[in-house]
């Protein structure tokens, strides 16, 4: 964070970086007023640091040094600290990203059903790697950890939303309607909102959306495994099978034995040798 | 194993499970006040003003009930451990970030019903005197995100939270705060380091929340579902509850179950319930396959084999079998799997989630990585499996916090049981299985166009 903005192929010197430019007077009147809103939540003002960080995504799509001035300022914190804050928790992007954040979970139980398959082929099909986005500026591709769903595995998140059960091929046709515009509705959760709209709702902001709230239904057909069963709803054991109720798909036409290697995970991203250790200060 | 599919009257579901919390999930809108009243919500909460504090919290803690976030403390005791009169605000913290691997009742639990959970916190609250709670989701779960916002506007609206409610004199502010992204926040200290708006990386204790919590006061911090069972606990009674389950391992649980199985999802059952009558109820592993080994209770928790199908699924009889109960997320993995895969891909995770704090889990679980990776490559030596063991020996019970033992305990229990799966990888330098056949649609007719084995 204290290098010189990046000029062509200039070296950096390791100057310091200029103060970042402030927001325009109108959008920093709006800012003024939710943040103020997010702040009286709180007995302590510095709590409202994370909600703060979600509201100022919601205006630029990543975490930007001028929203980072912006939550200091409010909150009488350095920079410092409110940048210790932003590149400590994964939500918080630290670059433009897409509309659509498409999170792949590859934690093991979704990735021994099926994740792993899943990212490789939407890496393909999309030719990004992982926290890469398409060119039209649609959409963020990443891979992710587990997100309490193990019973719908395999899981992509998609701006937060639940799209369970997923196969390559659904998950190939849910990328290309999310690049064609076209509405797309999560197996829990709400038609999709653009990343920007989604970091307002975690900011705090209730979503306005008439139907928001009870789109998709009550509980997905595994939560109610047990209830239905305990009332005798589904007498016959044998026949249970709930994934029928999923998204139905014709499996990969290709074998994919290659998968045995290890991932290109983030971890193991060439880009970023160091592995965990050095994602803090990329 | 084959897991017989007739059912006699000791497996049928009807006698082995208790849904309390998802009673009702299978109702139109069950998320909405005017469902959880229908079903005799807040309830409980009259009940529970209608007592003095200090009584109420006996009562819990004469239930039984433990906490169902992974460690079992008793509930009751927790609150009881909040000094009274002592002049500072005092806090309710709930632990919603359910991200342990595996772990996956909380964030069901609040999309279905999350009245269960703000009436539980108003009880809480009323017990330990706090006027203000808070909900900590973790951030990527918008959809129960929302349903939260509105869950807390209704209670508000029906006087439930806010001033002087059920004219009782209680003023309870409920705050939903969604977090960003961090594992390690699910670790109570971290949890309130991130709530007042800094990294989420542990504290030193003692002092202990109860005492020195969030802003330095007394506050108690309790998993979703132990707070968001405490209502049918006062509206039934604890005599009921003690009805279920065993003498120190009382009440209803929600037990998770994931993977290669025919029907996975949620199981509302007395704690005590073994997996194999899970699995007898709900059509077993998925057709043809067995079981190779499972999780109790996430990741963290050592993995069990087929050998331990009969272990009773409550604190004492998992321990007893040398793991936890933790989240009872009972992730099952069928012989298609690659246990090395498996652990490597744990490994990775606590490495990624490691906050750095302390020297043992953040270089600790780096070098495991580094192992692993070689040993699933087919690169590793003999030697790197006494390297694995000594290095997790030296994360487990020495680092600040739980997550470093909860990363040792994958190496520990798969080099237990499959050391030989990881000497294949090595003798024959590469991974013996295909994870195409682990995948959800390995076995679906048009799955391939070659022959199936």
């Amino acid at each position: 964070m204290t290098t010189t903005p990046q000029q062509g192929t200039g070296v950096s010197l390791g100057m310091p970086q200029l103060p970042a430019p402030d927001y325009p007077a109108d959008v920093r009147a709006r800012l003024d007023a939710d943040a103020k809103e997010v702040i009286a939540r709180y007995p302590d003002s510095r709590s409202a640091l994370l909600p703060l960080l979600h509201l100022v995504q919601s205006e630029e799509g990543h975490v930007t040094r001028t929203g980072m001035a912006f939550c200091a300022e409010v909150l009488g914190l350095t920079t410092a600290e409110v940048t210790a804050v932003a590149t400590f928790y994964t939500m918080y992007r630290r670059k433009p990203s897409g509309d659509y954040q498409v999170g792949v979970c590859t934690n093991t139980l979704c990735a021994v059903m099926g994740g792993d398959a899943i990212f490789e082929s939407l890496q393909e099909h999309l030719g990004v790697g992982n926290e890469g986005t398409t060119e039209d500026g649609k959409v963020t591709l990443e891979h992710i950890e587990c997100n309490a769903a193990c019973d719908f595995a395999p899981v992509v998140m998609v701006n937060w939303e639940f799209f369970d059960n997923q196969t390559p091929e659904t998950a190939k046709r849910l990328v290309d309607d999310l690049r064609a515009g076209v509405q797309v509705e999560p197996t829990r959760g709400a038609p999709l909102c653009t990343y920007k709209e989604t970091a307002r709702i975690l900011a705090g902001f209730p979503d306005e959306r008439a139907g928001a709230v009870e789109a998709s239904g009550g509980a997905g057909p595994a939560s109610l495994i047990g209830l239905r069963l305990a009332k005798g709803d589904l007498p016959q054991p044998r026949v249970v099978h709930p994934r029928t109720g999923g998204p139905q798909d014709e499996a990969p036409a290709e074998h994919l034995s290659s998968h045995d290697a290890p991932q290109e995970t983030s971890a193991s991203d060439p880009a970023h040798p160091a592995g965990p250790t050095a994602e803090e200060g990329e | 194993m084959t897991l017989a599919a007739e059912i006699d009257n000791e497996t049928s579901p009807e006698k082995l499970l208790a849904p309390v919390l998802s009673a009702f999930w299978d109702e139109e809108k069950s998320w909405t006040l005017e469902t959880y009243r229908r079903h005799e919500g807040y309830e409980g909460l009259r009940k529970a003003l209608a007592m003095a504090p200090d009584d109420l919290i006996a009562y819990v803690k004469d239930s039984g009930l433990r906490g169902r976030g992974g460690a079992g403390f008793p509930t009751g005791m927790k609150w009881q451990f909040i000094p009274q009169g002592d002049g500072k605000p005092h806090y309710l913290v709930v632990n919603a970030d359910e991200s342990e691997p595996g772990t996956c009742k909380d964030i069901p639990l609040l999309f279905a019903n999350p009245h269960s959970l703000i009436e539980g916190i108003v009880i809480a609250c009323y017990a330990i005197r706090s006027s203000h709670a808070f909900i900590y989701l973790r951030g990527e779960v918008v959809p129960v995100l929302r349903r939260l916002h509105e869950a807390v506007r209704e209670a508000k609206e029906a006087g439930f939270l806010g001033e002087n409610i059920l004219g009782s004199g209680l003023d309870l502010e409920l705050t939903v705060h969604a977090g960003a992204g961090a594992y390690i926040c699910g670790e109570e200290t971290a949890l309130l380091d991130s709530l007042e708006g800094r990294r989420g990386q542990p504290r030193l204790r003692p002092p202990f929340p109860a005492v020195a919590g969030l802003y330095a006061c007394p506050t108690v911090v309790n998993n979703v579902e132990s707070i968001a069972s405490v209502p049918a606990i006062l509206n039934r009674g604890k005599e009921w509850f003690k009805s279920m389950g065993s003498e120190k391992s009382p009440g209803f649980t929600l037990y998770s179950l994931s993977g290669h199985v025919t029907s996975p999802g949620q199981y509302e059952a007395p704690l005590g319930i073994t997996l194999r009558q899970l699995l007898d109820m709900s059509g077993g592993m998925r057709a043809g396959h067995r079981l190779k080994f499972w999780t109790p209770g996430g990741s963290s928790t050592p993995m069990f084999t087929d050998e331990h199908l009969d272990v009773p699924l409550d604190y004492e009889g998992v321990g007893a079998a040398g793991s936890m109960l933790g989240t009872k997320a009972l992730q099952c993995f069928d012989e298609t799997t690659c246990v090395v895969r498996a652990v490597t891909r744990w490994t990775e995770f606590y490495a990624h989630e490691s906050c750095g704090k302390c020297t043992p889990c953040r270089e600790g679980t780096y070098w495991l990585v580094q192992l692993l990776r070689d040993i699933e490559a087919g690169k590793g030596v003999m030697s790197d499996l006494d390297k694995l063991n000594d290095i997790a020996d030296n994360i487990n019970g020495k680092s600040f916090c739980a997550l470093g033992d909860g990363a040792a305990s994958p190496i520990f229990s798969s080099l237990k049981y499959f050391r030989e799966e990881y000497e294949q990888h090595i003798t024959g330098k590469g991974c013996p299985f295909d994870p195409a056949k682990s995948t959800l649609w390995a076995d679906r007719p048009a799955a391939h166009s070659e022959v199936n084995a």
